[in-house]
């Protein structure tokens, strides 16, 4: 999956986080805030890279706000910021792979 | 079945803490045309990662018809889901293209083959017309559910209290359930303020037939319950007649009586079916049979 504009997902909403993926020239950058990123950041971190890896995105500026949110709410923000990112350039969402993601 | 918004990860979160026997996550009606993506990786990763505590997951999906539908089915396959369900289905065709792109999701993500259920929602006159062919056309099908504000729509009427523009289409739902062996799922009830009027509904659903109900409010779960619960003079009841069946059998005589009467085998059956409802309730069944 090829990052080739701006994809944003989620809210500010407690329980919820605010992802926004864009194209980078310098692999996966990721910016984190929120509360639990103190405490958990490695573990957020690793959600992170899992999924991208997962969805073949090798090159992507992540950004992502939290508000406590479960890692399987920050993944499925990933994948819908993601699959927006990559809709940017052709004219339908590439397919999400749901049978390889972590 | 507890309706859960699927663009809301709060609820997804707490869904099963509030008791229901299913939660369904919404991602039809209750997620815009903008988020319909964005939702479907939520209800993905939490039917993935979230344990439910032996709670039933099922999901709506969007209709076939439309450009969700096919990826919804995909992702919940592959997340894990228990029960797919359909919204608007008016024909048999309908469940059985839903059984054949949810047996291709089996395929691709190794899953065993049917071990995804559907239950079809029919919310039209057409496919309440239909509904005998609906509730027999797939192996797959667990149920079958009405959904009363878009049929109440299409029959030009609007709802009221006793119910009485849906009698006809909840007769026939429960009814061509029963022929083909599978649930009856009632509507939902929207106004949650009005506690009175949804257990006079959930005692209708009952009487008719009915095998639950969907609710939209956590607060309803126990309503629902407590009308489905069996009391415990009908337990008492239930287990005389299955031991009076059962000393008649012991003698090899045909007839059972108790307290004087005859006691017919729909009688016996109903009276296992109260007993079945008890021990799924949690119910105290003391020496039974």
């Amino acid at each position: 999956m090829k990052i080739a504009g701006a994809g944003t997902a989620g809210t500010a909403e407690s329980g919820d986080v605010l992802v926004v993926v864009e194209p980078s020239e310098q692999g996966i950058r990721i910016e984190m805030t929120g509360p639990s990123v103190s405490g958990f950041g490695t573990e957020i971190e690793d959600a992170v890279r899992g999924t991208l890896a997962a969805l073949g995105v090798d090159a992507a500026s992540v950004r992502l706000s939290e508000k406590g949110a479960l890692d399987c709410t920050i993944r499925a923000r990933l994948i819908a910021a993601c699959g927006r990112a990559a809709a940017e350039e052709n004219e339908t969402a590439p397919g999400i792979p749901w049978e390889v993601l972590p | 079945m507890l309706y859960v918004p699927g663009n809301n990860p709060a609820m997804l979160r707490d869904a099963h803490i509030y008791g229901p026997d299913s939660v369904m996550f919404d991602l039809e009606d209750a997620v815009s045309p903008k988020e319909k993506d964005a939702a479907r990786a939520l209800v993905f990763e939490a039917v993935k990662t979230i344990d439910y505590q032996g709670v039933e997951r099922v999901v709506r999906v969007n209709s076939l018809d439309g450009p969700h539908g096919l990826e919804d089915i995909a992702a919940v396959v592959t997340a894990g889901v228990d029960v797919i369900r359909l919204p608007k289905t008016d024909s048999a065709r309908d469940v059985r293209d839903a059984d054949d792109a949810v047996s291709a999701a089996e395929r691709r993500c190794g899953r065993a083959p049917g071990s995804v259920g559907l239950l079809a929602a029919v919310e039209s006159a057409h496919g309440i017309l239909y509904v005998r062919e609906i509730a027999a056309s797939s192996e797959r099908l667990v149920g079958i559910a009405i959904g009363a504000e878009d049929f109440v729509t299409d029959m030009h009427t609007t709802r009221s209290a006793d119910g009485v523009e849906l009698l006809v289409a909840r007769s026939m739902l429960v009814m061509a359930a029963r022929s083909a062996g599978i649930m009856a799922f009632d509507t939902i009830f929207s106004n949650v303020n009005d506690e009175e009027g949804f257990i006079r509904e959930v005692k209708l659903a009952k009487q008719l037939g009915f095998d639950g109900k969907s609710v939209i409010h956590p607060s309803q779960i126990a309503l629902v319950h407590a009308v489905y619960t069996p009391q415990a003079d009908e337990i008492k009841r239930a287990r005389r007649v299955i031991s009076a069946a059962r000393e008649a059998e012991r003698r090899g005589s045909g007839v059972v009586s108790l307290d004087g009467r005859m006691i017919d085998r729909p009688i016996v059956e109903r009276a296992q079916r109260v007993l079945a409802f008890a021990r799924a309730s949690g119910a105290d069944i003391d020496g039974e049979e």
